[in-house]
């Protein structure tokens, strides 16, 4: 959705702006995370705003000098803008990247209605990233990142991160 | 106008950046792992919307202003955050109260500010609900947890909202700064959204069996920068680093 509203017409810079991800979340790069909202090349220097996940994730930082280091490799000088709206919402969030990080072994963000009864304590719709079990349990609602909270399956044991809904 | 609007955004930035510190004291302090982590993220968001609202008071300041010297090198009357949100940490009871108290009214200020007519405070106000939900959906999840717990949580709450409500009056005080931006449509007039606070801070309280006090609001100005002596132990820790090696940067 995100990635269909960018229209980038460099292929190269492209493929470099791809080549950057999450450092918290490696599987997922900028585009899967739709932190990229604008990317204008103006001949060797490219300007992108991006907008940040969490007021006080520290990967934003590490991002920007990632887009500014790979566009460097290939010649570009970049000028990065932090916008805030509108505000970043886990609806951005690629299909590809959904698949990605449930492969990476973080359950995917849910839709508002369900997440809210797994934080007042109801029973757990999530399905374990390990063995697909639904008989799940939150145990912190939050976890190593900002972005995400603690789960366990009751059947594998496992625990598993989930990547909290946030719109 | 600009200048009241600087203040303002100051105002706004210090509740938070208080708390938050508050709140990062206690990493590697909570009482169980989970906990830990909990205060310590809900202090990271609030870092980071302070963020966002001292890099808009630098640009307008102009010169050489940066967020960093708005945040570290103040002297003390010159932060304008409530007194509520710099008591200290005291017992897990307390850290839980302070901050259901302030999630609560921080929620309801957002949603009016997210309809200010200054762009960039209505941008950050936007971004910052949608983490002030997830912190209050906690704080008040825990109150209901504590006070309707054991004997023991049940008390340590009903105390913790004994000697905390008094401090609430202060956040529905508007100050000179906050009624005439609220005239201009910039800030909100924090009058107005008593009544709504009051009624769903009861509504968390009854499911917590817990009862708010009859006691009368205490005197308080820190929105004027009259603090009390608490505060000064939070600078001398905040403001360490800047103090010690002048323009450091992390």
């Amino acid at each position: 959705m995100v990635r269909e509203a960018l229209q980038i017409n460099n292929p190269e810079v492209q493929r470099a702006l791809e080549s950057v991800c999450d450092p918290e979340v490696p599987v997922l790069s900028i585009f899967d995370l739709g932190v990229v909202r604008k990317v204008d090349v103006l001949e060797k220097h490219v300007q992108i705003d991006l907008t940040p996940t969490y007021s006080g994730c520290p990967a934003m930082d590490t991002i920007a000098m990632d887009i500014m280091t790979a566009l460097a490799e290939i010649g570009y000088t970049a000028k990065i803008k932090h916008v805030l709206s509108p505000a970043w919402t886990t609806d951005w969030i690629s299909e590809e990247g959904r698949k990605k990080l449930e492969a990476y072994g973080i359950a995917a963000p849910r839709n508002q209605q369900v997440d809210k009864r797994i934080l007042i304590g109801g029973a757990s719709e999530l399905e374990c990233t390990n063995c697909g079990s639904t008989n799940t349990q939150l145990v912190s609602e939050f976890g190593s990142t900002a972005c995400k909270a603690l789960f366990r399956c009751l059947d594998c044991l496992e625990p598993f991160d989930y990547f909290k809904c946030l719109k | 106008m600009k200048e009241q609007l600087y203040s303002y955004l100051l105002m706004l930035g210090d509740n938070s950046m208080i708390l938050a510190h508050r709140l990062s004291e206690l990493c590697g302090h909570g009482p169980s792992l989970e906990t830990d982590i909990a205060l310590t993220n809900i202090s990271l968001d609030l870092f980071g919307q302070v963020r966002n609202f001292f890099q808009y008071a630098a640009e307008l300041k102009g010169g050489d202003c940066t967020e960093d010297n708005i945040a570290y090198l103040r002297t003390e009357r010159e932060y304008y955050n409530c007194i509520l949100v710099e008591q200290a940490n005291t017992d897990f009871a307390h850290v839980i109260a302070r901050q259901f108290f302030f999630d609560q009214f921080q929620y309801l200020q957002l949603k009016q500010l997210e309809k200010s007519s200054d762009e960039t405070i209505a941008a950050i106000a936007a971004k910052s609900i949608k983490e002030t939900r997830y912190h209050l959906r906690f704080s008040s999840e825990w109150m209901r947890r504590l006070g309707a717990g054991t004997e023991e949580s049940h008390i340590k709450t009903q105390a913790a909202v004994d000697r905390l409500y008094p401090f609430v009056d202060e956040l529905f005080t508007a100050s000179a700064i906050e009624k005439a931006l609220s005239d201009a449509g910039i800030a909100m007039d924090p009058g107005t959204v008593k009544a709504e606070y009051e009624q769903e801070t009861k509504t968390v309280l009854e499911e917590a069996s817990l009862i708010l006090p009859d006691a009368a609001p205490r005197f308080a100005q820190g929105k004027q920068g009259m603090h009390t002596e608490q505060l000064g132990y939070i600078l001398s820790e905040f403001q360490y680093m800047q103090r010690a090696y002048p323009n450091m940067e992390w």
